[in-house]
Parts: structure tokens; sequence; C-alpha cells
């Protein structure tokens, strides 16, 4: 079974599937927004300029070909990500630091 | 537990669907019907509005009115991207458009017959589409919730643009009250009609309510457009065209008189006034742009292979 996010029965004449992702403002993390059938990387990006950016602000885009994108399984969420949950050293509460004693020298 | 069950605590928890996650079969069905008849409307939606863009009364009416078509072929497309996540491809939703096997909302079979019908639709119709997508925002598919989120920040001014137009009309001239308060007699029962049936005649909401990709149900939601469009049409000296509206001072709701549902039957079954006209319009439109789409294709691959040979 594929772990590609590209859904298992894309099948289009109108060229491939490319998924996009928005920068809102400069330094911002791309976001996901959606999808877009396109014939190349070029097309794609004029494609889902006009899609997807009808409202500011936009500072950058990413086509990514669906294909090439890879997911984990949710069924799988306990065992991939809970290992996370009992690490408490890894936060800042876990730590005491002890006060110095005041002193007049 | 078996698949179902596991799927339904999910939901029960508040939980969103993903494309990948496990979901029974007719969830899935249910979802492509509906997102895809969703895509549908707004396209189709471009139609009796598009047909004034080039008989706008002014510069700024025609910016807005092109800038809200625009927002609708978008709106459309974030939905068929939204409906391939689910495994089905455009193609196919196309396909059983035009051969009317796949749905749409009713309200896009009526004409628009005078420049105050685009104003009152702007208002009404996407005033109605907006009471329903903001409940939808909470669906519990993952890409049917978000994009129903964009689509309504985009929404927000064809509602405004529409009241803007029916409320300087109203407030103008006798000829301009006359021609807004018509195209409100004839808009006004198609716009109820867009909530769907009475809910103990809508087939598919108990599974849709169960599922939590609905949380209120057609009469809720046809009450609240109600309650709130009614105030406002008055307030501008508009009459709604139903005798039997009044206020309930108890329940605090105002009541309307019965809904011809089987007008809306016969819209829905492929009887309305442009049924028709309509989907020979969306054939032609996809057949004509048959030679776009192949000359994308020859053109992406003239460039795949001089960019190979270059290299």
């Amino acid at each position: 079974m594929s772990d590609s996010i590209a859904p298992s029965d894309a099948s289009h004449s109108d060229g491939d599937l490319y998924e996009v992702f928005i920068q809102t403002k400069g330094g911002q993390p791309f976001a996901h927004v959606g999808s877009v059938h396109a014939n190349d990387s070029t097309m794609a990006i004029q494609v889902a300029r006009d899609v997807y950016t009808r409202r500011p602000p936009v500072n950058g885009m990413w086509v990514v070909k669906s294909d090439a994108i890879h997911s984990t399984d949710s069924s799988e969420n306990e065992m991939m990500f809970s290992p996370a949950d009992d690490k408490i050293y890894r936060h800042v509460k876990f730590y005491n630091i002890p006060k110095p004693p005041k002193g007049d020298s | 537990m078996d698949l179902e069950q596991r799927f339904q605590e999910r939901i029960d928890a508040g939980e969103k669907i993903e494309p990948r996650d496990p979901m029974p079969e007719k969830y899935r069905k249910q979802l492509i019907r509906m997102i895809g008849q969703h895509a549908h409307s707004e396209f189709i939606g471009m139609y009796p509005e598009g047909a004034w863009i080039s008989k706008a009364p002014n510069l700024r009416r025609k910016l807005s009115l092109l800038a809200k078509v625009q927002d609708e072929a978008g709106h459309g497309l974030y939905l068929y991207s939204s409906a391939e996540t689910l495994g089905t491809s455009r193609e196919r939703m196309l396909d059983d458009l035009i051969s009317g096997k796949a749905k749409y909302s009713s309200i896009f079979n009526y004409p628009t017959i005078t420049w105050a019908d685009v104003a009152i639709i702007g208002w009404l119709v996407d005033g109605a589409a907006i009471v329903n997508q903001t409940m939808l925002a909470q669906a519990s598919y993952g890409p049917y919730s978000r994009a129903m989120k964009r689509i309504c920040v985009e929404e927000n001014f064809h509602k405004r643009q529409g009241k803007e137009g029916v409320t300087m009309m109203a407030l103008g001239t006798p000829e301009q009250k006359r021609m807004v308060q018509d195209a409100l007699n004839r808009w006004w029962w198609p716009t109820l009609m867009m909530f769907g049936p009475h809910d103990q005649d809508s087939v598919n909401s108990d599974d849709l309510l169960k599922w939590k990709v609905k949380s209120k149900t057609n009469d809720e939601l046809r009450q609240f457009f109600i309650d709130t469009t009614v105030p406002e049409l008055h307030e501008i000296g508009l009459t709604v065209p139903d005798p039997e509206l009044k206020y309930n001072e108890e329940s605090k709701h105002w009541e309307v008189g019965p809904i011809d549902w089987d007008e809306f039957w016969r819209v829905v079954r492929g009887n309305g006034p442009c049924n028709r006209e309509r989907m020979a319009l969306k054939k032609q439109g996809y057949e004509d742009g048959a030679w776009v789409r192949e000359a994308a294709a020859a053109f992406a691959k003239k460039q795949a292979a001089a960019a190979s040979e270059a290299a």
C-alpha cells in the first residue's frame, strides 16, 4: 500500500496532481491549502496563483507533486507519536533552579 | 472493535477525518456525492450572474460582479480538490454532472431577468449559502472543512455587494423599488428551498448528522436565515411575498407559509426554467475547452523534451 498522499484513483487527462503550499508573510511556515491539476510545475504555479491567492497577504508559494508527498498512517498515531508524551524532561517545568543565598559581599 | 465502531468513536470524540484514515465506504461515497454537488453548484452558479457582467450598470458594479463570479470558479475548484482526496476524479464528477446523474443546487435553474436579480441573488442566495457553509466549516472531513473555511472568508463580500445593491434600489426611484421588489418576489421562495426538504423528508440527513458532516438540520438553518433576513428586508421597505408571514411573540421566530415542494422536486429533477440551458452551456464549455487542455499537455511535453535535450 502506497504511503503517498496522492489519491489512488486520480486518473486525469489534464495532467498531474500538485499540492499547493502558501506562505502568507515572510518568515512564516508554508501551509497546505489544496491541490491543482497541471501538466508541469510552471503551469501548476500559474494555476495555483489564480485559484489560491485571490486574497492578500501572500508572500510565497510551493507546488509539490502529490505522489512525492508521503504521510504517516493515522491508525498508527499511538505508536508513532505517544513516546513524546511522557518525556517531561523536554520541558522547562521539569527543571527547578535553586535560589542562591543572599549575602553581603 | 470493527472499523465502523472505531470510526464512530472518533466522530463522537470530535476528531477530524483525513484522506488516508479508515472510513466506512458509505461515508466516503456520501461525501463524494455531497462535495461533488457542492462543487457543481459553484460552477453552475457562475452562469446566471455571468450573463450580467457585460450589462452591469456601472464600473463599480461590473468590477464587483466579475470578482464575485471569479470567486465562484475558485470555490468550485477548492471543492473538486477536496472531493478528489476521497478517491474520485474531476472527470468522473463532470461526466456525472453532464449526464444528469449528479445534482447541483436547484436555485441556479432560475433566470436572472433584471439587474435587480443580481443584487437579490448576492444578498439572499449567497446569504443562505453562508448560513449553510458556516455550519459545514465544522464538518468532520478535514479537507471539506478547510475548504469551507476558505470559502466563508471569501463569500462575505458577495453578500455585502448584494445587500448594497438591493438597499440602494429599495431606497431609490419608484422604478428601482418596483424592480427590486419584483426580483424579491421571484427569488424568496426558491431561496428558502435551498436549505433542502423539511427534516422529516430529508433522506440523507440522519447519516450526515450522525457523522457530524452536518451539525444542524435543514429546518434549523432555514429558520435562522428567515429570522435574520426578514427584519432587514422590512427595514428598507420591501415586502416578503408571503401573505402568511407573521412573527410569533412566544417562540420569537418568523413563521412562513407553506413551501411549494412540487416546484422544488420539479426543478431538482430537471424541469426548472433553465436546467437544460445550464447543462447545455456546461457541456459546450467543456467540449470547447478541449483544445486548451490538449495544447497545455502538448506544450508541457515539448518543454520537457527541449529541457532534456539541452541537459
